[in-house]
């Protein structure tokens, strides 16, 4: 007997194998070398203990994204909109972290408190849509995303600088980065925004599977209408899911912002943050423990495509290839269950 | 030998550690309705799949006027003239009633231009000739439940079918198109088509047709003569035990009034007034069941008790309390469980397992949970005390309630409303598309929960069911309770008039006249 929970781990897993295995193939049609382009990648991820932090804190920013889609996802909400949820989270840390001077301890919590009530707000707004007057969400979330983007630009250069296109660097209380773990990780990039992502990915599953809340939460993504029957309020359940998801995704805009930059710059277009953490919370089947390990995927994959044309020659984008059919394949997940299950039968 | 348009002969079908059937048998005379009787579960759609040719036999033939043939699958299947109407209907909503059934074999001019107009003509002539009447151009979301399952035989027709399968065709029809429904089948087999119709409906196999094949637990039990049998007989082959129809119970013992409801008005969500200037009152330790025809206010009424609904005026007081304007969850925590009447939309949530759709209502109560932290521990043990007492049949405590069958989904629903000790219990069409078998426990259920001395409100559009089980029936008719009779005093043809409208005096008369 193949049962769900099994499918569930099983169908991500194939995906990955079955999407290094076309972007191998398709490594040989152009004349690469798959072995060599794979062990570049590797490299890339892994090599040194440099590579290992930049995989690490190419990560950090995923997890949330990804923890921000799924959470909303199990209510039954398909929040688009995290991209812009970054954009506000960041903004709001960063000016947490500039235009305060507080003891560190006290200061790191309040920026990442700020990027998460920017998130949450910034989220509201659809959230409050849907749930009074059945404004379908992807809808908003994806106008909020433009708005978002651009009010921070005008922010940036109005508030946080004077007509620049980037804000001054926070003050060092606030910041998640310290010379002893960049150190330690061969002067990588990498900061301490991976405590508070594990910390939030184990919050998320307890809140989830284990609080009476959660329990509203996943039967209001199941059925809506047992939901009101059981007592529950749909519409509370609603808005409080997408808030929460705009809270993590606005978290995550704050480990770019007191983490990796300290400081925010105007952008031109979107970070993808909140983007890819649609097909992380996808790989990871919108559970927690999944989605960190997806992020981390997403994270090693794309911080080692960056070594593959010095290393082996074959072009970075053949990642975003292998990437996007990984996500084909776990789009697809009814052709890889239907394999699995010729499989198992063929066994007995 | 006699001349069967359908033989199918010791078809076997196995799926995967179960036999779903086993040496069954079914011959289709030509201009017969055929009846295919059993239990939920008992094989019956899996043996018309074979037919149709969803499904290959591990073993057996099918032969279609004497000669053998093999349906690889429905277009096989049409093209010897079997046409199938499912349960759920395959329909599409936004096209037109004639554009659903030209679909898929559209007749065309020229390459590729689809000529709606001949197809509307013929759709007419067919629809003429069998007495099938439907509006060729209405849009199907349009149109009545009646009118859709018309058009599904008439696409059935189009495509030339002979040999007709209707899947449980009136579990979705009021009692008036059941009747309608009865008519047209009778139309088809005059005119030479072959109807299969599968049902575990005894009373409508009485009425309707010929013969009937008995399966149970897979296993083909034989083909009898519908004159030759009677219900209690089918009922005793389809279950393999005595089927007690009229439900042994001691006469009732009221008490004080539990449920009161006083000129009570509801819109329905088109801000139609569905119920209007309602009137009813429950007692503890009686069981009151409202008859009436579909879409006469029952839904709104068992809504705004429930508190799933506004009000817009008038007074509901349970034990002189009002229940008035009380969201869904006050309303349970003041003493109200309901039994809906799709439990799959509002009963269960399908993917939660067993245990914990048994706290769908209690679960931020201690003991199952602490502190917002849910005791899982507790949960599942709940879960297995109720499973045993209510003997629902599943694998276990953490299976999925989307895999349970029908009629253990529904006992769990009961379990988990009565567990709650409830001062009135509301069971909306409690047993709709149950089997005989689940249909006597929950019938037992509901009297039990009378006897300790619970209000009950029974809704079902079955008067039989409504007949048998209440203490009390009141009929209702255009939002109101337009008469209460005693169920020793009244018989089924006063209950139908009086559902359909007439006055207390005429339906007496007229009843009285025919009896």
């Amino acid at each position: 007997m193949t049962d769900n929970r099994k499918m569930n781990i099983l169908v991500p897993i194939l995906s990955v194998l079955l999407g290094f295995l076309v972007g191998a193939i398709i490594m040989i049609a152009y004349g690469y070398n798959p072995i060599a382009g794979y062990s570049a990648l590797f490299q890339g991820a892994f090599g040194s203990l440099y590579n290992v932090g930049e995989t690490i804190r190419r990560t950090i920013p995923l997890v949330l994204t990804g923890l921000a889609v799924a959470f909303a996802f199990r209510a039954g909400l398909f929040n688009i909109g995290a991209e812009g949820q970054v954009f506000v989270g960041w903004f709001a840390a960063v000016w947490v972290g500039v235009t305060f001077e507080l003891p560190a301890i006290i200061h790191i919590p309040v920026a990442i408190l700020a990027a998460a009530l920017a998130g949450a707000i910034w989220a509201a707004v659809p959230g409050i849509l849907k749930a009074t007057r059945g404004v379908h969400e992807v809808v908003v979330t994806i106008m909020m995303n433009y708005i978002a983007l651009h009010v921070t630009n005008y922010l940036i250069r109005t508030v946080l600088s004077d007509g620049g296109s980037q804000s001054a660097r926070i003050s060092q209380s606030a910041s998640l980065s310290t010379q002893g773990l960049k150190e330690m990780f061969g002067y990588s990039q990498i900061h301490w925004g991976f405590v508070v992502s594990i910390i939030l990915a184990v919050f998320i599953w307890f809140f989830l599977e284990r609080t009476t809340y959660g329990f509203e939460l996943r039967a209001v993504g199941f059925n809506p209408n047992a939901a009101n029957y059981a007592g529950m309020s749909v519409k509370r359940n609603i808005i409080l899911a997408m808030m929460l998801s705009g809270a993590l995704a606005g978290v995550g805009g704050a480990m770019e912002g007191i983490g990796t930059f300290g400081y925010m710059y105007t952008h031109a277009s979107y970070t993808n943050l909140g983007f890819d953490g649609i097909a992380v919370a996808l790989l990871g089947a919108n559970t927690a423990p999944g989605v960190v390990i997806a992020a981390f995927l997403f994270g090693a994959l794309k911080v080692g495509a960056l070594s593959m044309p010095p290393l082996s020659g074959v072009p970075s984008e053949l990642v975003d290839i292998v990437i996007a059919m990984i996500i084909f394949f776990v789009a697809a997940s009814y052709m890889i269950r239907l394999l699995i299950l010729r499989f198992s039968k063929g066994e007995k | 030998m006699e001349n069967y348009v359908i033989e199918m002969l010791n078809i076997r079908k196995e799926f995967p550690g179960i036999v779903a059937n086993n040496n069954i048998n079914l011959q289709l005379k030509k201009g017969e309705i055929h009846a295919l009787l059993g239990e939920n579960g008992a094989g019956k759609s899996t043996l018309m799949n074979v037919l149709f040719g969803l499904y290959q036999p591990e073993k057996g033939e099918i032969r279609v006027n004497g000669e053998k043939v093999n349906i690889t699958d429905p277009n096989v299947a049409n093209r010897l003239g079997i046409g199938m109407v499912h349960q759920h209907f395959m329909l599409v909503d936004t096209f037109t009633v004639a554009q659903n059934i030209i679909l898929g074999s559209e007749p065309t001019k020229g390459a590729a231009v689809v000529d709606i107009k001949k197809a509307e003509k013929e759709i007419t002539e067919l629809s003429k000739k069998y007495g099938l009447h439907v509006d060729p151009n209405a849009k199907v979301r349009d149109i009545s439940v009646g009118m859709q399952q018309r058009a599904e035989i008439l696409k059935t027709l189009y495509r030339g079918a002979e040999v007709i399968i209707l899947d449980e065709p009136t579990a979705v029809l009021t009692p008036q198109e059941i009747i309608e429904l009865m008519d047209i089948m009778k139309a088809l087999v005059s005119e030479g088509i072959s109807i299969i119709l599968i049902t575990h409906k005894l009373k409508e196999i009485m009425e309707a047709s010929d013969r009937v094949t008995v399966i149970r637990k897979g296993e083909g039990i034989g083909t009898v003569n519908v004159d030759e049998t009677d219900v209690d007989e089918l009922a005793s082959l389809m279950v393999g035990r005595q089927v007690n129809f009229k439900t042994e119970k001691e006469p009732a013992d009221p008490k004080g009034v539990a449920l009161s409801i006083k000129d009570l008005h509801v819109k329905d969500s088109r801000q139609a007034m569905m119920v209007k200037g309602l009137n009813l009152e429950v007692k503890s330790g009686e069981i009151v069941g409202i008859a009436g025809i579909d879409g006469n206010g029952q839904s709104e009424l068992i809504e705004a008790i429930t508190g799933l609904r506004k009000s817009e005026s008038g007074e509901i007081k349970l034990n002189n309390k009002s229940l008035m304007h009380l969201s869904p969850r006050k309303v349970t925590e003041s003493g109200v469980a309901h039994i809906p009447q799709d439990r799959h939309k509002f009963g269960l949530v399908l993917d939660y397992p067993i245990a914990e759709n048994m706290v769908l209502q209690t679960y931020y109560q201690k003991p199952f949970s602490k502190n917002k932290i849910l005791s899982f521990n507790t949960i599942y043990k709940h879960a297995e005390k109720l499973i045993e007492e209510f003997d629902v049949r599943t694998p276990g405590t953490k299976t999925k309630a989307r895999a349970l069958s029908g009629g253990n989904q529904q006992k769990a629903i009961i379990a988990r409303e009565v567990d709650r000790s409830p001062e009135l219990l509301i069971a909306a069409q409690p047993t709709r598309g149950l089997d005989v078998g689940a249909i006597e426990t929950i019938h037992r259920r509901l009297i039990e929960e009378r006897d300790k001395g619970r209000a009950v409100l029974l809704v079902s559009f079955e008067l039989d069911e409504v007949m048998n089980v209440s203490d009390r029936i009141a009929v209702m008719f255009d939002g109101q309770i337009v008469a209460e009779l005693k169920p020793e005093e009244t018989n089924e043809q006063e209950l139908g008039l009086l559902m359909a409208g007439s006055s207390k005096e005429e339906a007496r008369q007229k009843a009285g006249d025919n009896s």
